[in-house]
């Protein structure tokens, strides 16, 4: 499976996302820079974490407009899996690619540590690996996390099943101690409602290796494969 | 210094501000806040943060400006989940800044 890693000016988890692909899942990978149009030759996107085009104005505003941004649009409206990671959350959000918006944290501090995220759905590409429920151990670092939808819009994605991460204690129970950002309903990540884009605020591609704190990032970056494995039989 | 050039454009200065819409929580506003109570200032019921832009724009009349200024608003100033804007527009006499 061919992994394309969305790289923008102020990207930083490009790299991150590129050695998950190549040493965590030996998947062949490429970074793909923003002002290229042509992903026809990937099977999946992943827009990595860090500071696009300086985080001015808000994050992930500005980028929303880079060349590639079409085309990611496009490979979405096909049903390409694709995977926003922070920055990449945040890009797919302003781009209108995913509901709502992430605001400044409501502690208005950067949170750089290990979170708990509880896997809600597993019928996405991004978590069809893992059980419902599974709690996950994962890195944030942010400043600009906290999610938030209107009432009508929480409503609906609570309705269809489009909140694909929770903040959680280890145990896997809400609680707004375990809440890093002030995130509406602990929502640490999301789906569209056709469930092949996904972001979150929590960085799998930074768990990919128990060496380095947590392998939990290869369950979401590994079950794509078998998504993919799935549509081609399918 | 005259504010049209040769072809008869005019350059226009839009002030813009941004601000969240009132049902979105305001960590910003609200440290402000008790930063005045902390200063003395307890008359100080509320404070909401918000950005302000100021665009220098060339147009022929002040209606082409200030519907080509919306659009910058909805498309990128402004978002429109979480934020709302408005803004004024005036002949821009100084001709301030590139």
């Amino acid at each position: 499976m061919r992994f394309a890693v969305i790289t923008f000016p102020g990207s930083n988890g490009d790299h991150d996302a590129l050695k998950s692909i190549e040493m965590g899942l030996g998947q062949p990978v490429e970074p793909v820079w923003y002002r290229e149009t042509d992903l026809s030759r990937f099977d999946c996107l992943l827009i990595p974490g860090g500071f696009s085009y300086g985080d001015y104005l808000r994050a992930g505003a500005i980028a929303r407009f880079a060349p590639v941004m079409e085309s990611v649009a496009e490979f979405a409206r096909r049903g390409g899996p694709i995977l926003g990671m922070c920055n990449g959350f945040q890009v797919l959000t302003e781009a209108g690619l995913l509901p709502g918006a992430l605001l400044p944290n409501g502690s208005l501090q950067f949170r750089s540590m290990w979170v708990h995220a509880r896997v809600e759905r597993s019928d996405t590409p991004w978590t069809c690996k893992i059980d419902d429920g599974t709690v996950l151990t994962l890195p944030i670092a942010h400043g600009e996390g906290r999610y938030y939808a209107d009432d009508e819009t929480l409503e609906r994605l609570e309705a269809n099943g489009q909140v694909v991460f929770r903040y959680t204690d280890p145990q896997g129970h809400r609680d707004p101690e375990f809440n890093p950002n002030g995130s509406v309903n602990a929502i640490a990540g999301i789906c569209n409602e056709a469930r092949n884009v996904v972001g979150l605020m929590p960085h799998p591609e930074r768990a990919f290796d128990a060496l380095i704190g947590s392998d939990d990032g290869m369950k979401v970056l590994s079950s794509v494969l078998e998504a993919g494995l799935a549509t081609a039989a399918g | 210094m005259s504010t049209s050039s040769g072809n008869g454009t005019t350059r226009w200065r839009a002030d813009v501000y941004v601000t969240l819409k009132p049902v979105v929580n305001d960590p910003q506003g609200l440290a402000i806040r008790d930063g005045l109570h902390m200063l003395g200032y307890n008359e100080v019921r509320a404070v909401r943060a918000g950005k302000f832009i100021q665009l220098w724009v060339e147009g022929d009349d002040s209606a082409t400006a200030e519907e080509r200024v919306t659009q910058m608003c909805d498309k990128l100033l402004a978002n429109p989940v979480i934020e709302q804007y408005r803004f004024t527009l005036a002949a821009d006499e100084a001709n301030l800044s590139e």
